[in-house]
């Protein structure tokens, strides 16, 4: 039996946040809107209505395009793409075909592997903007059709056919809905239907140069189905050829709850969808200033913030890629950095005690109370020696909920830490003083006696005693 | 140029057009004649002459991204031949 290699490209829709939709003024949030109070004659295709275009969907397309590393237009059309269902009030998607906004750019992704991480980049064939359907619902002998998202703005990404194996497939999607979350221009959350996936999939025996009849296979709603579909579908087409069968071209769809594919009805290939340029809109120019005015908002990725978080403030690479992960995250840790001055320590804060209370309350970054001063105030108290690890862990907790400062809740709980020496000394000598026979063996070498006084002091203290000046204080008295 | 019956009816079934007989006949014949038209257009040299996606002097129309009121849903509702939970209702759809 040769080696099979596996030859993958997606497709990627992603809902584009804007206020309003494509091509009208109604609202683009159709989530949890009664169906059909978001229409209007534009987008519900009345005769003599016409469409104009929304220049912030442009505009994130744009980004999303730089963040790819593509080429911007310099011109760019819309097309009409022409089919009928019951969805598309028109008739026909207002979609991009011959000229889109953006071509030829890439996506780095890593892939884990024995030795690390091995970098690979996919090309990215094109980023366009088009608008999405209504929603249909089925219910016994017909169909519900709601309006709402019709026309709401969606971007499409296609790549190159550079993936060779579903795991890399998973990783692009990863790093594409990263790329898109901080760009600000998607939620791109795939369980809501925000970003939404096709794969073209096809195997060959390795050395063969052409590629085997590929399969699109549709309805990918999660990262789970995109990994499982394409699994299937890389071993069904092996099965096929190994059995002296032919690979049909076809399109499928998954279904996730047999976990196979399944051959769709046949729709119309490119050349049936009948594209031709829009007459209703007239083409966008792209000049060079408006691509750099963008270029200028374009955030750093969270790529280049791992790396800056490694080289410039030390970060551990592990966790220079956890903070980098989220662009709500990586900004607060970098403002706790700033107020603090003391990124590590800063960092293991949050990726320990914030990312827990985070995760046990399921709290948003964005809705966290502690402010990065006030957060930053807190590692002050602890590198001061005011208040000890322990202590700090429990105001950060309160601070977690109440929002309230951490000298206030230090003074409340009465947790400073005593490092007046006079005090301690007194706790010092009470405690010598009421163990002689102790004291005895550790001037006779029993030198690791030493802990247990330091933690009768402790306890002397309430746990509020400054451990450096106690274990100071006590060795000296011991010597005694 | 001649087109073929069966190109008539593939042309139709994407148009969702039924037709008779007579008419993919008679269709077949006009359909032929527009189709001849474009042949002769297609002898002009065009390869000096960019793509024209249009021959207006328009270009970059744009609106700013602002939210304006929706139509009542009686409004949206009025001329659909039936409708039901807000929604138009339409012959059951397979998923395709
Ligand atoms: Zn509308």
């Amino acid at each position: 039996m040769p080696i099979y290699e596996t030859i993958i490209g997606l497709e990627v829709h992603a809902q584009i946040l804007t206020r309003s939709k494509m091509f009208c003024a109604c609202s683009a949030d159709y989530a949890g809107a009664a169906p059909n109070t978001h229409v209007c004659p534009v987008c519900m295709a009345l005769p003599g209505s016409l469409p104009v275009i929304n220049r912030a969907a442009v505009e994130k397309t744009i980004l999303a395009g730089l963040a790819l590393h593509c080429t911007i237009g310099p011109e760019a059309v819309f097309a009409r793409k022409n089919y009928h269902y019951a969805d598309l009030p028109k008739g026909y998607q207002i979609s991009q075909y011959e000229l889109p906004l953006c071509h030829d750019g890439w996506i780095e992704i890593e892939i884990p592997n024995e030795t690390g991480n091995r970098v690979k980049r996919i090309g990215i064939t094109r980023v366009h903007l088009e608008e999405d359907t209504g929603k249909l619902t089925h219910t016994g002998g017909a169909s519900l059709v709601d309006l709402n998202r019709a026309g709401v703005p969606l971007l499409e990404i296609v790549t190159e056919p550079d993936m060779r194996s579903p795991e890399e497939a998973h990783a692009y999607l990863t790093m594409l809905q990263r790329i898109l979350r901080y760009l600000g221009v998607s939620t791109a959350d795939m369980e809501k239907g925000a970003m939404r996936c096709e794969a073209n999939v096809s195997v060959r025996p390795v050395g063969q140069a052409q590629f085997g009849t590929k399969v699109e296979v549709k309805n990918l709603n999660s990262f789970r189905a995109v990994v499982q579909a394409l699994e299937y579908e890389v071993a069904r087409q092996i099965a096929v050829l190994e059995s002296g069968g032919k690979v049909v071209q076809v399109t499928m769809g998954w279904d996730e709850a047999h976990g196979r594919t399944v051959v769709q009805r046949t729709k119309e290939s490119a050349d049936d969808y009948r594209y031709f340029p829009e007459p209703d809109l007239p083409p966008l120019v792209i000049e060079p200033a408006w691509v750099e005015a963008l270029a200028a908002r374009l955030p750093e990725l969270p790529d280049a913030k791992t790396r800056r978080f490694v080289a410039e403030l030390g970060l551990h690479p592990r966790d220079a890629a956890l903070l980098a992960e989220d662009r709500g995250i990586a900004e607060y840790f970098e403002a706790v950095a700033r107020e603090s001055g003391d990124a590590k320590t800063a960092a293991n804060w949050i990726t320990g005690e914030l990312f827990r209370l985070m995760n046990t309350a399921t709290v948003e970054i964005a809705a966290v109370k502690i402010t990065p001063a006030a957060f930053a105030a807190l590692m002050r108290l602890v590198a001061t020696g005011q208040i000890n690890l322990n202590s700090a862990k429990r105001v950060f907790a309160i601070m977690f909920e109440t929002g309230r400062s951490p000298d206030e809740i230090v003074q409340e709980l009465g947790l400073a830490q005593v490092s007046d020496a006079d005090v301690l000394a007194a706790a010092v000598a009470a405690v010598v003083a009421r163990y002689p026979d102790e004291a005895a063996k550790y001037r006779g070498g029993k030198e690791t006696l030493f802990n247990w006084f330091l933690g009768q002091v402790m306890r002397e203290t309430r746990g509020k005693g400054n451990p450096a000046v106690v274990r100071e204080l006590l060795a000296k008295a011991l010597k005694g | 140029m001649s087109l073929t019956l069966a190109q008539v009816e593939h042309i139709a079934e994407l148009a969702r057009l039924a037709l008779t007989d007579a008419e993919k006949a008679l269709y077949r014949e006009q359909l032929s004649a527009i189709l001849e038209y474009a042949a002769i257009l297609q002898r002009v040299d065009t390869s000096m002459i960019p793509p024209t996606a249009t021959v207006l002097p328009l270009r970059n129309i744009m609106r700013e991204d602002i939210v304006q009121p929706s139509l009542p849903i009686e409004d949206v509702l009025a001329n659909a031949p039936d409708a039901a939970d807000g929604c138009f209702r339409v012959t059951a759809i397979l998923e395709g």
